[in-house]
């Protein structure tokens, strides 16, 4: 079984269908970057994933547990997922260091100093160690995404949502968060990311997934979607954001 | 004119300063917790404790508060329930603060953005955890200058309770008045040292306020 399954996701908002029958799977290991228009469900599904939000129907697997069962334990279930938002959502309240922190020692219960230790080492990886004392109003945006990648990195998890993780950012600032997730990925974290940085997906995605109105319209290797997709919407649509965003991403 | 002061007053009103200090304690700290709570119930619940707490904050919001002592202390009397004054003044005045504190904490935790709880939930956090050591460490610093201000409200509206007896500092200074008929000059001297128990907490608070500041998070840029 793979590490993350979807089957036949489902989850109205009222009367709108927002997602509407989405099935995937990733693999340890693998990165997956989804695309699409606004408004199409990307950030609902992401969010479903790890119940933040409700699905209305399917199910959901993580490494063989069922996280859509009433009888698992969510808590646990989400310590086991990262989860990068697009406005970083550090604590306001604490600094860097501490953000990281905060989710080993009141979720995993791991002693403060053992914490912090680990805390730095994995402002290290993201290359903000020196910046362990700032809070995160005194940290750029780029700084501020980096330090959220290292407090979902802390927990260990198996897989880490991203929700578009470079659209809040000034342009000069997007490489730099780039830089870490390749290096994620190339480092074998397994990775569900919803991005239209198609530079990033050529360099490290297994696959894109490109979803609109709330299913998944066609999914394949980078080569073959930009190359020789099946549905003529696809094309369109890569076409549209390489000239929005640049071919280098 | 000519003024008079005597010493022999402060000893007796250094007794009614020390009662309106410990009501005043008492009150914001019962106000405090249960006004919380009723932040805590108005925002994340639906149903009866929502309407409860709503219904609760709008009665001690909507009613005098001397109205609500006299119902504490003359009307449960009436109704056989006799309580002390100074038990009385406790109640009354802890239920009232609390009803205008929870409006404080409600803006304040409402305040916080909703990402910040989706990111503590992320992590794996239950609802009360991510209120406890997200929400409301941001919350409260948030709150606390309306807070301080609730707070030098009470040390003034503590005053009312001379009403059903109890010798507070201006229940002291009236019994002194009456005695000797000064009653500018011992008004004048009580209402100084409530200027100055003001004061004191007023500089004491933005102390603290300056203390926990955080970069980012409301008045601390
Ligand atoms: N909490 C909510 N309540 C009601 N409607 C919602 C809620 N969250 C999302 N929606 C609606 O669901 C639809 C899909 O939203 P979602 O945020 O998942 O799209 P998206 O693909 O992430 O778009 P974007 O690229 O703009 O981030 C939108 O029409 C949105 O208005
Ligand atoms: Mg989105």
């Amino acid at each position: 079984m793979a590490l993350l399954v979807v089957e036949d996701l489902h989850k109205r908002y009222g009367r709108e269908e927002v997602l509407r029958g989405i099935s995937l799977e990733l693999e340890k290991g693998e990165t997956k970057v989804i695309i699409g228009p606004s408004g199409t469900g990307k950030s609902t599904l992401l969010r479903c994933i790890n119940r933040l939000t409700e699905p209305d129907r399917g199910r959901i697997w993580l490494d063989g547990v069922e996280v859509t069962s009433p009888r698992t334990n969510i808590y646990r279930i989400r310590s086991q997922i990262g989860f990068v938002f697009q406005d970083f959502n550090l604590f306001t309240h604490l600094t860097a260091l501490d953000n990281v922190a905060l989710g080993l020692i009141r979720v995993k219960r791991v002693p403060k100093r053992e914490a912090r230790e680990r805390a730095l080492r994995e402002l290290e990886r993201v290359g903000l160690a020196d910046k362990a004392d700032a809070y995160p109003a005194q940290l750029s945006g780029g700084q501020q995404q980096r330090v959220s990648i290292a407090r979902a990195l802390a927990m260990d998890p198996k897989l880490i949502l991203f929700d578009e993780p470079t659209s809040a950012l000034d342009p000069e600032l997007i490489g730099e968060v780039l830089e870490v997730m390749i290096e994620l990925a190339e480092g074998g974290m397994t990775m569900l990311v919803v991005t239209h940085e198609m530079g990033f997906a050529r360099a490290v995605a297994d696959e894109i997934i490109f979803m609109e109105h709330g299913v998944i319209v066609e999914q394949g290797p980078p080569e073959v979607l930009f190359t020789n997709p099946r549905v003529p919407r696809t094309a369109e649509f890569l076409r549209k954001i390489t000239e929005f965003y640049g071919k280098s991403g | 004119m000519n003024l008079l002061f005597k010493w022999e007053w402060l000893p007796d009103l250094g007794k009614g300063l020390t009662l309106t200090v410990e009501l005043t304690a008492a009150c914001i700290s019962i106000g405090a917790v249960l006004g919380f709570l009723l932040a805590v119930a108005r925002i994340y619940t639906r149903g009866p404790l929502y309407w409860l707490a709503s219904a609760y904050v709008q009665f001690f919001r909507g009613t005098p508060l001397l109205v609500q002592l006299f119902m504490v202390h003359f009307g449960l009397a009436g109704l056989g329930l006799r309580l002390t004054p100074l038990l009385s003044g406790i109640i009354a005045m802890g239920l009232n603060t609390a009803a205008y504190q929870a409006e404080y904490f409600r803006g304040a935790i409402q305040a916080v953005k909703r990402g910040q709880t989706l990111a503590a939930l992320s992590l794996g956090m239950t609802r009360w955890q991510a209120i406890l050591y997200v929400v409301l460490p941001q919350a409260l610093r948030l709150v606390l200058p309306a807070w301080s201000n609730e707070l030098v409200y009470m040390l003034k509206y503590t005053s009312i309770v001379y009403l059903i007896g109890l010798p507070d500092l201006t229940g002291v200074g009236r019994t002194i008045a009456s005695r000797n008929f000064r009653f500018f000059e011992v008004y004048a001297v009580v209402a100084l040292i409530y200027l100055a128990l003001v004061l004191l907490v007023t500089m004491a608070l933005r102390g603290l306020e300056r203390r926990i500041r955080v970069p980012g998070l409301g008045t601390a840029r």
